[in-house]
């Protein structure tokens, strides 16, 4: 029987399994931000170890730091205190840190790929549960615990179970207007935010060959709202010429011999999952986030439903609630509901091709007379690049802010928060109350969704 | 970590799904590089109203709940963000088990580390823990690791599964990276192979 691609990556790691004890497989990368490190680093330092393996490290800092007024000093101090704690604890351990003077900073997920650090049938770990993200390269790619972070930085390894594996196979070709995050987000929307849980997605089919490596991104990294453990895609010529000439990518001959060796880790023709799930890609619409959970979602076409019609006690109540904080009637028409404010970025929408997708909605208008919007870049590159293309003057012409790079007003941890009340159309990942603030009402979109969201004030069936 | 043998505490109901890690632990309260003190943090959106006092409708504040340890909750809990501050919070606050239908993977590894117990069961079984803590708010449940059951006054006794591995864990207090470490041999093993497999990752770079 043959064996699929995460049964691949996991055998190939495994150091140490025996029944009845969970197995410890071996961490290829491990990535790190300033949030979730400072235990994990003051856990080694209690007990005298050392970081096993500093160059398969790789810390940025992105959570807390601010995305303009780069200049001055950062007024919160507790803040303040994590970043510089991060900066200290990279130069006693040894581990390479990309901080906000450096031009590779950025979110941990956008730059890691960026950089050539992660390859195919790697596993990589990160204190960071969208770490799913970096499925997309073919690697074994999930967020851990901070006991975990350092565990992994004492052993370079992990006491890990295996997962079940299911397979989403997604068909046909994607209509216009129509992206990976709507891929995701109908996924979410028919499987629940539990339906993955105990699962390794791989995703494959048609659409998912079709899409960029940003775009395979983007999926892989919601895998996780999914419920699921990881999200993964077979490495294909794409991934191959994404990783050809990054920083931390083979060279020369030794790049062959690597690729020859990527190519190995594709589900085998025989290969056997757990489950399996086909999805028409050709029959998705844009989708629209109605509540405080990545399921409760909805075409652009659609409704906010009525609790009386969901499926269970359960559901029902979660849609009272749902209702209730996002201020929400059933039935309105989701083309119906203003917005405040928009947010473009994150680790799920902070790439090159989202700005263009972003950018190529704007056709000269302006940013609606109530509408805050801003745009932040995953990282310091993509900002680069996008200001090489011109995209930030589109945006800047149209009222919307260009900013500093940063995970910013995904989870508002440091000043770009959303006032009680305040309505926003975002490319982030997650919905949850106070996510983007406290009482701040998100509504999960692709890039160009939220564009368009804008200009008009509301929410517009961009196809 | 304190051993988990057995346990008897106060349990308290929080009939909701979905509860996520943003909720347990709101993320102000995460730029601290400490380990200890995020009890006092613990559900903060819902314990206290927008004007800073206790809001008497938010389940843990119920008089019967004070000093619980046993959380029991509805499907999916601890979903969305990996961040360990959450089990953190949970214990610091008192909680020593967690009850519900099912967890979020992440979250529910977590809780090993921290020497809480997540226990799940049925949805029927979740009802009849649910209607025994209504029928007697404030009513203390036992949980014993070694037999892997937890038992009401009520009669009601509901086995369930818990991996060799963690259990040992949790009755010993022990640290994971002290029992990998005993492998240190086999991780020297396996670098060797890779290396000679696949140099390109090896090389300092
Ligand atoms: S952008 Fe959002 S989801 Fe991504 S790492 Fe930052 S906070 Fe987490």
């Amino acid at each position: 029987m043959g064996q699929n691609m995460y049964e691949k990556i996991w055998d190939a790691h495994v150091i140490h399994e025996n029944t009845g004890q969970t197995p410890i497989v071996y961490v290829d990368r491990h990535l790190m931000h300033e949030v979730t490190s400072p235990q994990a680093f003051s856990g080694l330092r209690e007990k005298s170890r050392k970081i096993r393996r500093p160059d398969f490290c790789l810390a940025t800092m992105d959570h807390v730091v601010p995305t303009k007024d780069r200049d001055k000093p950062l007024a919160d101090a507790v803040a303040r205190n994590q970043l510089e704690t991060l900066a200290s604890n990279c130069k006693e351990f040894g581990v390479r840190c990309f901080d906000m003077t450096s031009e590779k900073q950025g979110v941990i997920h956008v730059i890691a790929p960026e950089q050539g650090f992660v390859h195919p049938g790697m596993i990589v770990v990160c204190g960071d549960s969208h770490t799913a993200t970096h499925g997309a390269f073919g690697s074994l790619a999930f967020g851990i615990g901070t006991s975990e972070v350092e565990h992994v930085m004492a052993t370079q390894s992990l006491q890990q179970k295996r997962s079940k594996t299911m397979r989403v196979t997604f068909e046909g070709r994607l209509t216009d207007g129509v992206s990976a995050k709507d891929l995701a987000l109908a996924l979410i929307g028919r499987i629940g935010t539990a339906g993955g849980t105990g699962y390794v997605m791989e995703f494959a089919g048609d659409t998912v060959g079709d899409l960029s490596m940003e775009g395979r991104m983007t999926l892989c990294n919601m895998a996780i709202e999914a419920g699921a453990r990881a999200g993964m895609v077979a490495p294909d010529e794409k991934t191959v010429a994404y990783l050809k000439g990054r920083e931390f990518a083979p060279r020369d001959r030794e790049f062959d011999q690597a690729a020859a060796y990527w190519n190995t880790f594709t589900s085998d023709e025989d290969a056997v999952f757990d489950t399996e799930l086909i999805i028409r890609a050709d029959e998705i619409a844009p989708q629209v986030t109605w509540g405080t959970s990545p399921e409760q979602v909805t075409d652009v076409t659609g409704c906010v439903p009525h609790p009386d019609r969901q499926k269970s006690d359960d559901a029902r109540k979660a849609c009272e609630n749902a209702l209730e904080y996002m201020g929400l009637e059933p039935g309105t028409p989701v083309t119906d509901i203003t917005i405040d404010y928009v947010f473009i970025g994150s680790c799920t929408n902070g790439r090159i091709e989202d700005f263009r997708e972003a950018a190529a909605m704007i056709h000269g208008g302006k940013v609606h007379p109530n509408v805050t919007a801003i745009v932040v870049p995953g990282s310091g590159l993509v900002k680069k690049q996008a200001e090489e293309e011109g995209l930030h003057k589109l945006f800047l012409e149209a009222g919307f802010e260009w900013r500093e790079p940063g995970c910013s007003m995904c989870l508002a941890m440091n000043d770009d928060v959303l006032q009680p009340g305040q309505r926003c159309a975002s490319t982030s990942n997650r919905n949850f109350e106070g996510r983007q603030g406290q009482g701040g009402r998100t509504h999960l979109v692709s890039p160009a969704m939220a564009a368009a969201a804008a200009i008009a004030g509301k929410f517009t069936d961009i196809r | 970590m304190e051993p988990l043998v057995k346990h008897r505490g106060i349990a308290a109901l929080m009939p909701r799904i979905n509860v996520d890690t943003d909720q347990i632990i709101p993320k102000q309260f995460m730029k601290r590089t400490e380990k200890c003190g995020y009890g006092k943090y613990l559900f903060s959106n819902w314990k206290y109203r927008e004007d800073g006092t206790l809001n008497l409708d938010f389940e843990l504040n119920r008089e019967e709940f004070k000093g619980a340890s046993i959380l029991v909750a509805g499907d999916n809990f601890g979903c969305g963000s990996s961040r360990e501050h959450a089990p953190w919070a949970i214990s610091d606050y008192g909680f020593r088990v967690i009850v519900s239908t099912s967890f979020a993977d992440i979250f529910f590894s977590n809780c090993f580390k921290n020497g809480i117990l997540p226990v799940t069961v049925t949805a029927e079984a979740l009802k009849s823990l649910s209607d025994e803590i209504e029928a007697t708010p404030g009513v203390s449940f036992d949980v014993d690791v070694e037999k892997q059951e937890l038992v009401t006054p009520g009669g009601t006794v509901i086995p369930y599964e818990l991996d060799g591995f963690r259990k040992e864990s949790l009755m010993k207090g022990m640290d994971d990276i002290d029992r990998t470490l005993k492998h240190t041999d086999k991780i020297y093993i396996f670098e060797e192979k890779q290396n000679l497999k696949t140099p390109w990752l090896w090389k300092a770079m």
